[in-house]
């Protein structure tokens, strides 16, 4: 990246920022999105969050992650703990409970991503599945948390301007690692290991890397969620939970920022816009899945995708990786 | 009961869920090989193999006829499964595929909870042989029927992937399906014969469980799901003997813990076992080590 | 001379099967040295070993002196030993120059946050590897391609690119694995020219796996003879051609 284009993009990215911050206050204040879509906008920036943390594993280092919902568990859980047992001035308190969320998350992340030295694919997938697994049957039987009956009284911390800061540093965070040289070798883990290992990137620094990164911002995202909620419960954290954050990676494209934000926005939406349907809900929604992967694969929707893309101009440079 | 036969109950215990695990990741295990797919799709047959029994048996047919009436419904909906979802993508990426299947999976549990509710129903049982009494144990005709059966299909599906054509084709298409194609095999008759034989065995799983496990609901597959697929994956994933072996450590370790270590936190104590082996044997118990040639 | 590599009896094996058994290499610096010997001869296996991909059962490697057995493939690469692919394995979803950049990386040492917060050490390191990337891509003439995705290169393109992403790592010790598979003989002939170039602008040497006997007599000024993995002669390509054995084991007249 050229030193004048970067200068550029941050006043792009500042100005769009700034305004998409601005734009969404004076809406809410002017009741066109209503409280309740308000708690949707809040949802939104939390799967955002999560989304592009997961695309960090599964999308850039390539790796199938199926214990997402284990990260945010544990950021979620841990922050609640601090905040409901210190009772410190708000404005100090939550953004040390996210950052304690964040870091618990970590410490779980760092866990993980020791089997994930020595194994790939497959292999590594069932073994994240089997450590969300293990957080959630713990966090069961902690009654310090609440056990099954669950954890209440959490104080009401998550603003969306908390939710929407958080959201943004994610995505920024995570484009300027993936724009360092450190993203590169994460990526170059993905294309070929072993090629990468002979051009002197020491693969399993950058597999941690990307885990406990990930891991991190699942971390605060599960911290905005519990301040947001005021109520968890281990039932919230099943694989279901980590598979709908994958489901939203692999609909915006592996590798792609831009897209996971889009298709967090576009699944956070979609079910509520199908709640009239009530019972058949999730039956569409599963429909819909499976139509997206098959179109996705299609090769007439593929020629009329790139078409759509000619008319927009070039993808940017992040989506050279997807 | 002395401790000795509360021992045995045990065992008892471990070699019936561990046969119906098995039966369920026989399938896992014959799909992975072939499709080299994580068919998450295929716990939910056990449950769609379940309802459907459930339903014929309201109509006072014969078991023997509900039963091979389920079978058969049960391989159809695994073929067309893999026609309809999975062959369009053979060339996907594998979490494509995988995401796929999650649809498929979500899809057969909200069609069936629309259809029967989500409400738990109660599954009438029909295996009902005397119970074989050994000393001061009794064991019920469900255990041993579902012992007896699973063994008996796992031998008949040994024999059939190692000695006839058809299961040879199958062997080959999962070792290489170009070089299996070159060599004049129907790859794609192969992988549909492999769904239909894993949804059939899912099928007779989903019977034998009902009837060990009643009541039935629409979600009742995804555990033993993915505890099969955990004991697929155990015991080499893509070998046949390794999921059954994989499926019995696996139950045999579940009913221990349970009753010598601690319910609360079975699920942990089984995951953790899961990632110590895979950590310390990566390829499983019986499965391959295959290096990446350079 | 110095030696650059030293290799003594080094042996590997795989399960019960001897892939490589007693082999002895002394490759000087600058050098141009050749490996041959007939399909399964073990030389891929020894290239593996050279660079960390499989550990050898048996003997030393030493790179200028250093004791290289047990290393890990990257820490032998930073080292200086660089190595291309028989099947060219590129990260072929990144741009040829985001390619050469990945090996760059042990030219650079800014840190994470310094990355991800982009200060000036981050600008000035990136402005400096992808420099030398355009500098080295035009080696080859591959400049203009810096922006394409590798998967898109001509074949013949794609090898030259991992020829030079192998440069990126600064190498004492190039590993070329058949470069010139899959290429006609004029393309093979100016592939050995810019070979030659690269020896000696960057003052490599290079250890050479080629099928084409003509090609390696021709350009080679060192020869190792691998058969079933030992080794069957050593020595100029003159010595090689009369020797007996050679012609017996290899050449089949």
């Amino acid at each position: 990246m050229k030193k004048n284009d970067f200068k550029k993009q941050l006043l792009i990215d500042f100005v769009s920022i700034a305004a998409g911050y601005v734009l969404m206050r004076v809406l809410f204040a002017a009741g066109i999105i209503n409280t309740y879509w308000q708690g949707i906008v809040l949802n939104i920036c939390i799967n955002v969050i999560l989304t592009v943390s997961l695309n960090m594993t599964s999308g850039f280092l390539g790796e199938l992650a199926l214990g997402h919902a284990g990260f945010m568990a544990a950021g979620a859980y841990a922050s609640a703990f601090f905040s409901k047992t210190l009772k410190l001035l708000p404005v100090i308190e939550f953004p040390a409970a996210l950052l304690i969320g964040g870091l618990t998350a970590m410490l779980l992340g760092f866990i993980v991503s020791l089997p994930a030295l020595r194994l790939r694919g497959d292999y590594l997938a069932i073994i994240t599945l089997a450590f969300g697994e293990i957080v959630r049957n713990l966090l069961k039987n902690m009654d310090i948390v609440g056990g099954t009956k669950g954890y209440s009284g959490i104080p009401a911390y998550t603003t969306f301007t908390w939710a929407y800061l958080m959201a943004v540093i994610c995505v920024l965070a995570t484009r300027s690692l993936i724009n360092s040289r450190q993203g590169r070798s994460i990526i170059s883990v993905r294309e070929d290991e072993i090629a990468a290992e002979a051009s002197g990137v020491n693969t399993n620094t950058y597999k941690f890397l990307a885990f406990v990164f990930s891991a991190f911002f699942a971390g605060v995202a599960g911290a905005l969620y519990a301040h947001y909620m005021r109520f968890l419960q281990p039932g919230v954290f099943t694989l279901d939970k980590s598979i709908e954050i994958l489901v939203m990676v692999v609909l915006g494209g592996m590798g792609s920022i831009r897209g996971s934000v889009i298709s967090s926005v576009i699944l956070t939406v979609l079910p509520e816009l199908l709640r009239s349907m009530s019972d058949y809900r999730m039956l569409a929604y599963s429909v819909v899945l499976i139509m997206m992967m098959l179109s996705k694969h299609s090769e007439t929707v593929q020629a009329a995708l790139e078409k759509v893309k000619g008319m927009f101009g070039r993808g940017r440079k992040e989506e050279v990786h997807s | 009961m002395s401790a000795f036969n509360q021992f045995l109950m045990q065992l008892i215990n471990g070699l019936n869920i561990g046969s119906i695990y098995a039966l369920i990741a026989l399938g896992y295990t014959m799909v992975y090989g072939i499709a080299k797919l994580i068919n998450f799709a295929h716990g939910d047959i056990i449950m769609v193999g379940a309802y459907i029994s459930l339903v014929l048996l309201g109509t006072g047919l014969p078991w023997w006829l509900v039963c091979l009436l389920t079978i058969i419904a049960c391989a159809v909906l695994g073929v067309v499964m893999e026609k309809v979802a999975y062959k369009p993508l053979r060339k996907a990426s594998r979490i494509s595929l995988l995401i796929t299947a999650i649809g498929i999976s979500y899809l057969l549990e909200n069609l069936f909870q629309l259809i029967f509710t989500a409400n738990p129903k109660p599954y009438p049982g029909f295996i009902t042989l005397p119970p074989i009494v050994l000393g001061s144990i009794t064991i019920s005709s469900n255990y041993y029927i579902t012992f007896i059966v699973s063994v008996t299909l796992m031998i008949i599906l040994n024999l059939f992937v190692q000695k006839t054509n058809m299961g040879k084709a199958m062997r080959a298409v999962s070792e290489d399906e170009g070089a299996a194609r070159l060599m004049g095999i129907n790859v794609d008759t192969t992988i549909s014969l492999t769904f239909a034989i894993g949804s059939a065995l899912a099928a007779i799983a989903g019977i034998l469980y009902s009837n060990c496990y009643s009541p039935i609901n629409p979600t009742m597959g995804s555990l033993p799901g993915i505890k099969a697929f955990i004991a697929a994956v155990l015991g080499g994933i893509g070998s046949i003997p390794g999921a059954v072996l994989g499926a019995f450590i696996l139950g045999m370790v579940e009913a221990m813990t349970k009753a010598y270590i601690s319910s609360q936190f079975l699920d942990s104590i089984v995951f953790t076992i899961l990632i110590l082996m895979l950590i310390l044997k990566p390829a499983g118990i019986l499965g391959r080590n295959v290096k990446e040639k350079v | 001379m110095t030696n650059v590599l030293e290799v003594r009896d080094l042996g590997i094996n795989f399960g019960g099967l001897r892939a490589v058994d007693g082999l002895n290499l002394d490759i000087e610096e600058n050098q141009l040295y050749g490996l041959i010997g007939p399909n399964g001869a073990g030389k891929t296996t020894v290239f593996n070993m050279l660079t960390g991909v499989y550990e050898p059962t048996d003997g030393t490697i030493k790179l200028n002196g250093q004791l290289l057995n047990g290393k890990k493939a990257h820490e032998i690469a930073r080292l200086g030993i660089s190595r291309t692919f028989q099947n060219i394995r590129l990260f072929k979803d990144m741009t040829v120059l985001e390619n050469v950049l990945i090996s760059l990386d042990t030219q650079a040492d800014y840190g994470l946050f310094t990355g991800i917060l982009k200060l000036p050490k981050f600008h000035a390191q990136e402005k400096a590897m992808e420099e030398e990337a355009m500098s080295l891509l035009s080696v080859f003439h591959l400049e203009g391609d810096a922006h394409k995705l590798a998967k898109n290169l001509p074949y013949g393109k794609q090898r030259e690119l991992e020829i030079v992403r192998a440069l990126g790592t600064h190498p004492k010790l190039l590993l070329l694995d058949e470069p010139a598979a899959g290429m006609n003989p004029q393309e093979t002939q100016e592939l050995m020219d810019t070979i030659e170039t690269v020896r000696k602008q960057f003052n490599i040497a290079v250890l050479l796996i080629e099928h084409d006997m003509k090609l390696v007599m021709g350009i080679c000024e060192k020869i190792t003879v691998l058969n079933y993995g030992t080794m069957l002669a050593c020595g100029t390509p003159d010595e090689i051609k009369s020797n007996p054995d050679v012609i017996k084991a290899y050449l089949g007249e």
